[in-house]
């Protein structure tokens, strides 16, 4: 009896929370809150997903926007349980950010499951629109291929045709080196050889002095937030610059640079999709963004949130619709993009999302008007060349209609 | 040219510097802790908060009050130190003579609040301090170019653990302390002020963490996290010297900075985990540590 009761209870509970899910739509930023990439990501990228949900003055086709925000703490299975919770028990509709590839992977599987909407700014690896791709994800600010296409042919084709590799021990690490020696190779340079650190390492003076009896030209740095920051610091204190050989950051973001100093990475080369300072329009955004965000200007992580988020609202408005997350992703590969900080751009079949890259090299102090102002465009690459092409794809949605 | 299993010797001389260097910051912290531990039984799990802390004034000092880096070098242990102090006046004395578990969570806690409060701040990415210009440049050994800011970390930290070391073991004021934590009771009769001196031996340890902190400021970044990455191997280094032994503590933090550069040439992958597993070894030979006392 008692049994019967509560189960009657529990039914009459069951179309109330089917109805709050129908109500909002709900918006869920996934990121790391508190370890080493909370600043190029972290709540910047909860403050860029707000802002796009102001442009819609918060409610789209008739739904209010809700945000929700959690910490993966950089670990997949963390990552999953949030997303697979999020889904079934909050009514979360689109998952935006999720940097570390490993967590990245995870949750495109859990989305592409519950057919919802995934929308990654801060994971670099290629597979996501690789050999993992799903029909509901898109990925959009950057990826490990064009990250080795960028910097790496540049840096071949300016005369630093041997390198030596400082890689990160995990996925992403291995990815980008793996990425970086095709272009490499490709491009007639040769690698010397590579050495693997852990991630978080505290000390790279040891690793760095192996790379330098390398006596390679080009010392490449496969690893990203803290671990750059550390090796860059590491090669200035032991004049491996002055030594004659060069670094080539692989993935530099703006934060690392701020956190550096101009002193320090000045000369350094980087592919970014976006800088706050390249045109009226992100200047403008950017500033109100840094307004909102303790005086820091955007990284091309937080940036991505933005149009991304934007993008996605469009759709739904264009719908009217957000419960078939497939559906969505699909409009929103048939609009063409179009927001202030990347421009007109489109979202490609396996889920990449297309626009130009831009290779910037860090100024000298000297040549600095004030704080962040860190970046000199040294080459824009054209949209139809920055990423990976489809006739090399391993994507399943794409091999599948050869 | 010569060779040691594979690797040049010229090679292997660099990176038996470069862990000596990594060894100097091991072994002032692991002082600091040791005395701590040593003579007031207390696991002093905020050593690694308080060493950031000691990064974090010099570069307040430098960024609000246009204070450098010598002066930083006295003012910023001094600031940590007192605050350190402040600590176990209001918080340590109330749970003196309890298991030394209390002292390890209070410590434990107070930690995540400094690292929280700091992050809140600070961000995680850290903030550049820019080194003294006199010790900036390097010298060309020969066989690798030395920093004569690293060549000033290992002097330093030589210095400054000898000095400890005499302090505690040959002098009449170490003598009181040694002698405070053997009989508290007694010593308070012969008209020492115990309290006093407990609270300046905790200022004392927490001073070394925060002056490792400037010394590491150059270096690493200024970060709120940065005395978390470290905390957990100057533990190994402390339980592999013995807990409390003053000279064990700082034998082995340079002792683990040069194994841990070693590792790095012939098996880079596990040079986070060495110190670990030479801890584990260390413990089921000899559990008390290296140079323990008592089991």
């Amino acid at each position: 009896m008692r049994i019967a009761s509560r189960l009657l209870a529990l039914a009459c509970l069951l179309p109330f929370t089917a109805l709050a899910q129908g109500k909002a739509l709900k918006i869920g930023v996934l990121n790391d809150q508190s370890g080493l990439y909370t600043d190029l990501g972290g709540p910047g990228s909860v403050t860029a997903a707000k802002m796009a949900a102001e442009e819609f003055g918060n409610k789209v086709a008739g739904m209010p926007i809700e945000i929700v925000t959690a910490d993966h703490q950089n670990k997949a299975d963390i990552a999953s349980s949030i997303t697979t919770k999020w889904i079934d028990v909050d009514g979360v509709d689109v998952v935006v950010d999720v940097p570390n590839s490993g967590a990245a992977l995870a949750v495109a599987k859990v989305v592409a499951d519950k057919n919802k909407v995934f929308i990654d700014s801060g994971a670099a690896t290629v597979n996501l629109t690789g050999k993992n791709c799903t029909p509901n994800t898109v990925h959009w600010t950057y990826d490990t291929w064009a990250l080795a296409n960028g910097t790496g042919k540049e840096v071949v084709k300016a005369g630093g045709d041997t390198w030596f590799f400082l890689t990160a021990d995990y996925e992403f690490g291995k990815q980008l080196e793996k990425d970086t020696r095709t272009v490499v190779e490709a491009n007639g340079g040769k690698v010397l050889g590579s050495v693997l650190h852990p991630l978080n390492a505290s000390d790279f003076s040891s690793f760095l002095l192996q790379a330098q009896s390398s006596k390679a030209k080009i010392i490449g740095l496969a690893n990203a937030g803290g671990d750059t920051i550390n090796s860059i610091k590491a090669a200035s204190e032991f004049g491996i610059v002055q030594g004659g050989q060069k670094l080539a950051g692989l993935l530099v973001f703006i934060s690392d640079v701020h956190a550096l100093g101009l002193k320090t990475a000045n000369g350094l080369q980087l592919t970014s999709s976006f800088y706050w300072d390249r045109d009226d329009k992100t200047r403008a955004w950017s500033k109100k963004f840094a307004a909102r965000h303790n005086n820091k200007m955007p990284t091309m992580v937080q940036a991505g949130v933005y149009a991304g988020v934007l993008h996605y609202l469009k759709a739904v408005q264009a719908l009217k619709s957000k419960d078939d997350g497939k559906a969505v992703v699909e409009k929103m590969k048939a609009l063409p993009t179009d927001d202030p900080l990347f421009g007109k751009g489109t979202i490609r079949a396996d889920g990449r999302k297309i626009h130009p890259m831009y290779l910037y090299e860090v100024k000298k102090p000297a040549d600095s008007k004030g704080p962040w102002d860190y970046y000199k465009l040294v080459r824009e690459i054209p949209a139809d060349q920055a990423f990976r092409p489809l006739s090399q794809s391993d994507c399943p949605l794409i091999t599948a209609k050869k | 040219m010569t060779t040691v299993f594979g690797v040049p010797i010229q090679a292997l001389f660099s990176q038996l510097l470069v862990g000596l260097i990594n060894g100097s910051f091991y072994a002032l912290l692991s002082l600091g802790l040791a005395i701590i531990f040593g003579l007031l039984n207390i696991v002093n799990f905020a050593h690694g908060a308080l060493y950031m802390l000691g990064a974090l004034t010099a570069w307040l000092l430098l960024e609000h009050f246009g204070i450098g880096y010598w002066p930083a070098l006295i003012l910023s242990p001094l600031v940590v130190g007192l605050f350190g102090a402040v600590i176990e006046r209001t918080m340590l004395k109330r749970i003196r003579g309890l298991d030394p578990i209390y002292g390890l969570l209070l410590t434990f806690g107070l930690a995540l609040v400094i690292q929280g409060v700091a992050r809140n701040y600070f961000g995680v990415s850290g903030e550049p301090y820019e080194m003294p210009p006199q010790l900036s440049g390097g010298k060309n050994l020969g066989f690798m170019f030395l920093p004569n800011y690293r060549g000033w970390v290992v002097l330093v930290s030589v210095v400054i653990c000898g000095l400890t070391w005499f302090v505690i073991e040959r002098t009449r004021v170490g003598s009181y302390l040694r002698a405070s934590t053997e009989n508290p009771l007694l010593v308070q009769a012969f008209g020492i002020n115990v309290p006093r001196l407990i609270t300046l031996t905790y200022g004392l340890g927490v001073a070394l963490a925060a002056l490792a902190g400037v010394m590491a400021a150059p270096i690493y970044r200024v970060s709120p996290l940065m005395g978390a990455d470290l905390i957990i191997v100057v533990f190994a280094v402390v339980v592999i010297g013995g807990m409390g032994s003053i000279f064990g503590s700082i034998l082995t933090g340079f002792a683990l900075g040069v194994i841990e550069g070693l590792t790095k040439v012939y098996y880079p992958e596990a040079s986070n985990t060495v110190v670990f597993v030479i801890m584990a070894l260390v413990l089921l030979v000899k559990p008390a540590g290296l140079f323990g006392r008592t089991a």
